[in-house]
């Protein structure tokens, strides 16, 4: 299965400018998903055994709300990666991840990759590298959306 | 076609008048919570001065002060003149009270307006954050009513909730319009909303537009300006072709009295309309 998908997996972004040996290797770790609109993905808590690059549709990151029901965080669309738990001890979703519209999606197999980084540190330097520059992309826009952009000095500032 | 622009249309209408004239409330919409739009009209039954869209007017309650406020209805309808503003102050409190057939005093139009002959054919990136989609509308009605001489648009547009999203029910209808792309982005949501979450900034790589083609205009708070512009170079769409509108506590709004200095420019004659390589350098300034 995996050598059928490695010719649409080098379609997604995340797969840009990577070379051939890299992508075969995450080839053998991944598979096709597809989720209805609605359905939870993945639970907060729970082991993070996988991530996501999306083909088509939208995933909604998602957190209890203190006052009650969900908040939704974040969304990510076509041509993005969802999910780092996977790299990360004690390797467990931080959020849920739930499907706002029909999605299609690879799953790629967190541990059978993690397996592959530890054995070969050049492959693990590269998922290191692309999933770092994730993350630093996912940490300023965060920071961008706690600034409260629209409203104004609504919060406190250090004079 | 050249790549570079030159700043923004030394032509438009500018008045000079320090008096303002009487204008009325002709109607008045709520747009969100703290948010509304009200179309005024010469009280005298006058001929309403022209504007080009981006330019502003000094709108003055009486009894209370004057603020500037961007023109947020098309420069086609001559009938009236469409304003809309967010609370935030004593006079736009004091305007927000204002029933329709209240009298407001009017100067304007003042300020440099968005390029809009210079960027004939191009594809056109609006990227607004909150109320700085007020500031653009002028530009996409001026566009929609001549959509032949434009490209592929792109209408970008990030607010704190869904339910501080302006002119709701028009970003929906502008999605159905062809060759046209509107995506909404909000900091914070419940399942209800289907659109994306986050900051305005990460719709840009999303949008299908050609960067060797395209002039983005850009209003929102200063610091989403400046990261719309980074992610603007990611993609390869230079500085001279993106421009911004600027805003600080405008006075006299024509070049007098200095309360809009910004560097060496005053935004009031100067802008507020600015393309971002001009003002970059004063953008990284906090004294600023």
């Amino acid at each position: 299965m995996s050598t059928t998908l490695e010719p649409i997996l080098r379609k997604h972004p995340f797969f840009a400018e990577m070379e051939d040996a890299t992508i075969q290797l995450i080839s053998g770790c991944a598979k096709n998903v597809r989720y209805r609109a609605g359905k939870l993905v993945a639970k907060q808590g729970t082991p993070a055994d996988e991530f996501f690059l999306i083909r088509e549709g939208r995933l909604a990151m998602e957190m209890p709300s203190p006052l009650g029901g969900t908040q939704r965080l974040q969304t990510a669309d076509d041509g993005d990666v969802v999910g780092w738990s996977w790299l990360v001890p004690p390797y467990h979703w931080h959020f849920d991840l739930r499907a706002v519209s029909e999605v299609r999606a690879f799953s790629i197999d967190g541990r059978c990759l993690r397996n592959k980084c530890e054995n070969d540190p050049r492959f693990g330097y590269e998922m290191m590298k692309r999933f770092s520059t994730l993350m630093a992309d996912r940490l300023e826009a965060t920071r961008l959306q706690l600034m409260d952009l629209y409203c104004g000095p609504a919060l406190p500032t250090i004079p | 076609m050249s790549t570079c622009f030159d700043d923004p249309d030394p032509e438009a209408p500018k008045a000079v008048s320090m008096l303002p004239e009487p204008y009325v409330v002709v109607s008045r919409n709520q747009e969100t919570a703290d948010t509304f739009t009200i179309a005024l009209r010469p009280a005298d039954g006058g001929v309403m001065r022209s504007f080009a869209p981006g330019q502003f007017n000094m709108l003055y309650a009486f009894g209370t002060g004057e603020s500037a406020i961007s023109i947020s209805g098309s420069p086609e309808d001559g009938g009236v003149l469409v304003h809309t503003i967010r609370r935030v102050g004593a006079v736009t409190s004091a305007l927000d009270r204002l029933a329709p057939g209240s009298v407001v005093g009017l100067r304007g139009p003042f300020g440099s307006p968005w390029p809009m002959q210079q960027v004939r054919g191009r594809d056109l990136v609006f990227v607004a954050g909150g109320i700085g989609l007020a500031p653009l509308r002028p530009a996409i009605l001026q566009v929609f009513s001549h959509r032949a001489d434009y490209g592929r648009i792109v209408i970008l547009a990030g607010a704190r909730s869904p339910a501080d999203v302006i002119f709701h029910d028009e970003l929906h209808s502008w999605m159905q319009e062809p060759d046209t792309e509107v995506q909404l982005t909000v900091d914070r949501a419940d399942a209800d909303w289907h659109h994306h979450v986050g900051v305005v900034t990460t719709l840009i790589p999303r949008a299908r537009f050609d960067p060797a083609n395209a002039v983005a205009m850009v209003c929102g708070p200063e610091i989403m300006m400046r990261f719309t512009a980074v992610e603007m170079a990611r993609i390869g769409l230079p500085e001279a072709r993106i421009f911004v509108t600027l805003e600080r506590n405008m006075k006299c709004a024509v070049g007098l009295c200095g309360h809009c200095q910004f560097g060496p420019e005053f935004i009031c004659r100067d802008g507020p309309v600015f393309r971002h390589d001009r003002i970059r350098h004063w953008f990284s300034h906090r004294e600023v």
